[in-house]
């Protein structure tokens, strides 16, 4: 049985706010996919961008334009590095998505996070310790979503792409889960690009917002 | 040991049985009459075509006839590959994945065995190549056919599991590891099982077809043995191959999960 520690604090690297060394910016330039063609976007470290728009107008494509799972034209780059430039499977683990149905394919929990992650927040998230030692199918859609950002924050991503991160959860929990991530993305100072329908949750975590409007992004809220 | 003839009406009262069979078929109306007597005909046909080629085949010894119906059996074999999978990669990607692992593990084990182990002169000589290519292109198509099915299906069906693995940074190798696993093993299991069961369970289709033909049964035995362990040797790089192209067909230069290249097949 791994043992774990449990604390509030997710990511190891702290990255400074002020100084600015370390942040991370995350650039979209010219990128097209299904009906969305030249997208420009430019998310600076620890802004959360939300992204709303009808269902089927493409934003979890251009979520997966942007982890590089689809064939898109133009390029996402953190820190002028361009996705092209490493393996896929490194700039995903840098462009880290996590998408609205989390999938889970071991036995137990525990199997699906990094083998000497030892900082996980559980509590704010409602779990008891042993939930590492849960077999998956006893979890529910909710405690699946929430696992499913734990599990995508333990590997330290530079940058997160969120599908609708608290589609499945009750009101308390939604306002539990956005408080974390806005205090982790905070503290670790990652760019988020954060797709959402409701527009209270869009107010409460945006910095800035767009919505999908035909083949563009159409900024509606936030100063650029 | 003379080894009676059978004459052709001789046959003619076995393929009565499979009338009856076929008529008490459709009493019971269990709808497999077409296939069954499609599938007699198809066998009787063939190896009576087989039989007429072996005939000539035997009687002029030489090597590009051989290697015609060498490669005549391969191509057959890899269409066979493509029918039997419900799902499979797009264009001339199935068919030569498929042929080309059979061709790369069939025909060097096959040469391989011929030239070293059996040795008789010289080395393509039919009456030892043609049969034995046949069995091992046989049960490869059968290993491959297998392993390449379960790897497209459980692709499709674990769609999802493969891509959420890709988003937390795994390779497409790690992402698929399972899966590979899954499909070499159902590959493999036709030959490991029949090796397990030999002698015991079952008595071999070539051994006592050698028997029949009045060879002594220590000779067919040992020709068994060596038939039996080329046969896995065959069918099990056969599957590596299969597998490890198919699975990399799968996705493209940037690590993607590509379903795209996958159809399905018509019904």
């Amino acid at each position: 049985m791994r043992k774990r520690i449990i604390t509030g604090i997710l990511a190891r690297k702290i990255r400074p706010n002020d100084s600015g060394a370390f942040v991370t910016t995350l650039k979209i330039e010219a990128l097209s996919i299904g009906a969305l063609a030249g997208v420009n976007l430019t998310v600076r470290a620890g802004e959360v961008v939300c992204i709303s728009g009808p269902s089927g107008s493409g934003k979890s494509r251009l979520l997966r334009a942007i982890a590089d799972l689809e064939p898109h034209d133009g390029c996402a780059y953190l820190d002028d590095v361009s996705q092209l430039s490493m393996p896929a499977s490194h700039w995903r683990r840098q462009a880290m998505m996590v998408p609205a149905d989390s999938q889970w394919w071991f036995e137990s929990v525990g199997e699906h996070f990094p083998e000497h992650c030892d900082l996980v927040a559980l509590e704010a998230f409602g779990f008891s310790n042993d939930v590492m030692d849960w077999t998956v199918d006893r979890l529910s859609s909710g405690e699946r979503q929430r696992l499913a950002l734990l599990r995508a924050m333990a590997r330290s991503p530079k940058a997160l792409l969120l599908d609708e991160p608290t589609a499945n959860l009750d009101e308390s929990m939604t306002r539990r889960v956005e408080a974390w991530l806005k205090a982790e993305i905070h503290k670790s100072q990652v760019p988020v690009i954060w797709v959402a329908h409701d527009h209270s949750q869009i107010e409460r975590v945006a910095d800035r917002h767009y919505v999908i409007a035909g083949t563009t992004l159409e900024q509606i809220d936030g100063s650029d | 040991m003379e080894v009676i003839d059978l004459a052709w009406w001789k046959l003619a009262l076995a393929a009565l049985l499979i009338l009856a069979l076929g008529g008490v078929s459709m009493v019971a109306r269990l709808g497999i009459v077409r296939t069954l007597f499609i599938a007699s005909a198809r066998t009787i046909i063939q190896l009576a075509l087989i039989g007429l080629v072996l005939e000539a085949l035997f009687a002029s010894s030489e090597f590009y006839w051989i290697a015609l119906l060498a490669v005549i059996m391969l191509l057959v074999a890899g269409r066979e590959v493509v029918a039997r999978q419900q799902r499979r990669l797009k264009g001339f990607w199935s068919f030569g994945i498929g042929t080309g692992a059979m061709f790369v593990s069939s025909f060097t084990v096959t040469v391989l065995i011929l030239a070293v182990v059996i040795g008789p002169d010289p080395w393509y000589s039919p009456q030892y190549a043609i049969p034995l290519l046949g069995m091992m292109l046989g049960n490869t198509m059968t290993g491959v056919a297998l392993s390449l099915d379960r790897l497209t299906e459980s692709v499709w069906s674990q769609r999802a599991v493969i891509e959420n693995r890709l988003m937390l940074g795994e390779t497409w190798r790690s992402a698929l590891e399972s899966i590979r696993r899954q499909a070499m093993r159902s590959g493999m299991m036709p030959s490991i099982n029949a090796m397990a069961a030999a002698g015991i369970v079952s008595l071999p289709g070539m051994m006592t077809g050698q028997i029949l033909a009045g060879s002594p049964p220590s000779v067919a035995v040992k020709y068994q043995i060596l038939v039996m362990l080329t046969i896995t040797v065959g069918t099990g790089f056969g599957t590596l191959i299969a597998v490890a192209w198919g699975s990399r067909c799968m996705f493209d230069d940037r690590e993607r999960l590509r379903l795209d290249r996958l159809v399905r097949k018509k019904h």
